[in-house]
């Protein structure tokens, strides 16, 4: 058994402070074993949001010692305990009450994109036929788990607080998803372009750092739309070559 | 209990991090800082870019054409009576260019551009020389931000071109590094062999190569592009190769950028005759 400080910030939306809590914990323990046991013994009252406790639910999500993670996957001894853990709601979405914040802006502004739009299905009963080479690279969008770290890491949401104009690197993902999905025909790209304001991104590649399933968004997401867009909207070879009917 | 309150917008530099989170930027920083002046002194000195100029005897049988200076566009004036062979223009420097305008200066903002819009060099720079973030869950100097958005850093979306050029570039390249395994006898004939310098111009081409073959807009237009990749195996083998050099690509970004000044270097020290070059001639 060991002891550890752990700083927990409280309060709602319009204030709070940080709260200073001393508990033993064993080896192996998580941030959010810590935060229960808090809970248990000395703030029943401590409001933290969690399900699966394995990293698969995207529940837990905080910032801890200033670093957007997931609790129940932040083992105790990989911090620094010469100082109070610190742990706080994440910050680009309003907080709801101590560590529980109202991350709804995410599922209204999926509901702004384009959804799923299959070509003729290849067979009478409905089903496609797709390589799995075609599918692999959009099975590794389909890994995520909706934590929202990445939104929370993200400045453009984070510091300049761009909600009514960029979606966000979780749901560029889902773009992703959609757009590079070889049985789908929607056309994404304008308003990615315009509403959802994919330029906002400045390839800083926070995402990817903070990102629990390990998908890389900024190479394998983000960047091949930025790329698209060039295609249809900035490179005028394509355009030139669009208008000639050497291309699509 | 301790009474801080949370701020909710972060003045510059603050945040709750506790690992060194200043070293990246810095490094970045400190590094892409030296190559921009040691380039611009290069650029600018219009000399010392062949080492067969060399005023030592040993250097002078050598055919190593400095990356900063290729293609040679022209032969600069003081080096008119020992031409290197290397020049595009034979007839020298353009008469409507001006005196102080380097070879080097002609052909520069193509390498130099690919690299300033390249993805990963982008977010390196807005975060140390623009602090935008200063990293990763860091507060930053400024409320406003327009990002890519809008101009003038629109301007990025021009990376494919100077892709294009990259390409070409390493072609030209790989012709430097070719003609670095060739030497020159004292009755003016070349012969094959292999120095220090050439093993530099074909590490540089190699590098280059990495760093070019795994860009992002590379990868995209080989292959990338399409959903339905199966349809068309080759593009599909290309995108892969290149997705396997894209996962390295600030490895790849890094080493080429070093390795390209330490070329410059070596065929510099070699010209002046600060460095004799060790090579074997068959």
């Amino acid at each position: 058994m060991n002891s550890i400080q752990l700083r927990i910030w409280r309060g709602d939306d319009s204030s709070g402070q940080y709260h200073d809590y001393k508990t033993e914990v064993d080896d192996g323990m998580v941030v959010l074993d810590a935060v229960h046991k808090v809970q248990a013994e000395q703030a029943p009252d401590l409001a933290v949001r969690w399900n699966c406790k394995a990293g698969k639910c995207g529940s837990c999500s905080a910032e801890v010692n200033g670093m957007p993670r997931l609790m129940c996957m932040t083992r105790l001894n990989t911090l620094p305990t010469d100082a109070p853990i610190t742990i706080e709601p994440i910050r680009a979405f309003p907080r709801v009450r101590d560590l529980v914040t109202d991350v709804s802006w995410n599922f209204r502004k999926k509901l702004t994109i384009k959804p799923f739009t299959p070509r003729k299905p290849d067979f009478p009963d409905g089903e496609f036929k797709m390589q799995q080479e075609d599918i692999e690279r959009v099975q590794e969008h389909r890994k995520c788990i909706e934590c929202f770290l990445c939104q929370n890491v993200c400045h453009v949401l984070r510091d300049h607080h761009k909600h009514d104009e960029f979606i966000g690197p979780r749901l560029l993902v889902y773009s992703a998803a959609l757009e590079l999905h070889p049985a789908d025909t929607a056309d994404r790209l304008k308003s990615l372009k315009d509403e959802h304001g994919a330029g906002y991104c400045n390839i800083t590649k926070c995402c990817t750092v903070v990102c629990p399933e390990h998908i890389k968004i900024t190479d394998n997401a983000i960047i091949p739309l930025k790329e698209r867009i060039v295609d249809e909207y900035y490179d005028p070879l394509k355009v030139v070559l669009r208008v000639l009917g050497v291309r699509r | 209990m301790s009474q801080m309150t949370l701020p909710v917008k972060r003045s510059w530099g603050e945040t709750q991090r506790r690992d060194a989170w200043w070293k990246t930027p810095v490094f970045v920083f400190l590094m892409l800082s030296a190559f921009l002046v040691y380039a611009n002194i290069r650029v600018f000195e219009g000399d010392n870019y062949y080492s067969g100029h060399s005023t030592a005897e040993a250097n002078r049988a050598t055919n190593y054409l400095t990356p900063f200076y290729s293609p040679l566009m022209f032969e600069v004036e003081s080096r008119a009576a020992t031409p290197s062979g290397h020049a595009w223009l034979s007839s020298g420097r353009p008469g409507w260019l001006p005196a102080w305008l380097s070879p080097a200066a002609l052909i520069l903002i193509f390498p130099a551009g690919f690299r300033f819009t390249c993805y990963y060099y982008r977010g390196a720079y807005y975060k140390a020389f623009w602090q935008d973030p200063p990293s990763c869950a860091v507060g930053e100097p400024r409320n406003e931000y327009r990002g890519e958005h809008r101009w003038p850093l629109l301007i990025q979306n021009i990376h494919r071109y100077f892709m294009y050029c990259a390409v070409v570039f390493l072609f030209i390249l790989a012709l430097d590094a070719w003609h670095g395994l060739h030497f020159r006898k004292p009755d003016g004939s070349w012969r094959w062999g292999i120095g220090v310098g050439s093993i530099v111009l074909l590490l540089n081409v190699v590098f280059l190569s990495g760093y070019t073959l795994g860009c992002h807009s590379f990868r995209h237009l080989v292959g990338g592009h399409r959903n339905a990749m199966s349809e068309q195996a080759f593009k599909h083998k290309l995108w892969k190769c290149s997705t396997c050099l894209n996962e390295k690509h600030m490895a790849w970004a890094w080493t080429s950028l070093i390795w390209v000044a330490f070329s410059d270097v070596y065929v510099r020290l070699c010209a002046t005759g600060t460095w004799t070059d060790f090579h074997i001639v068959f």
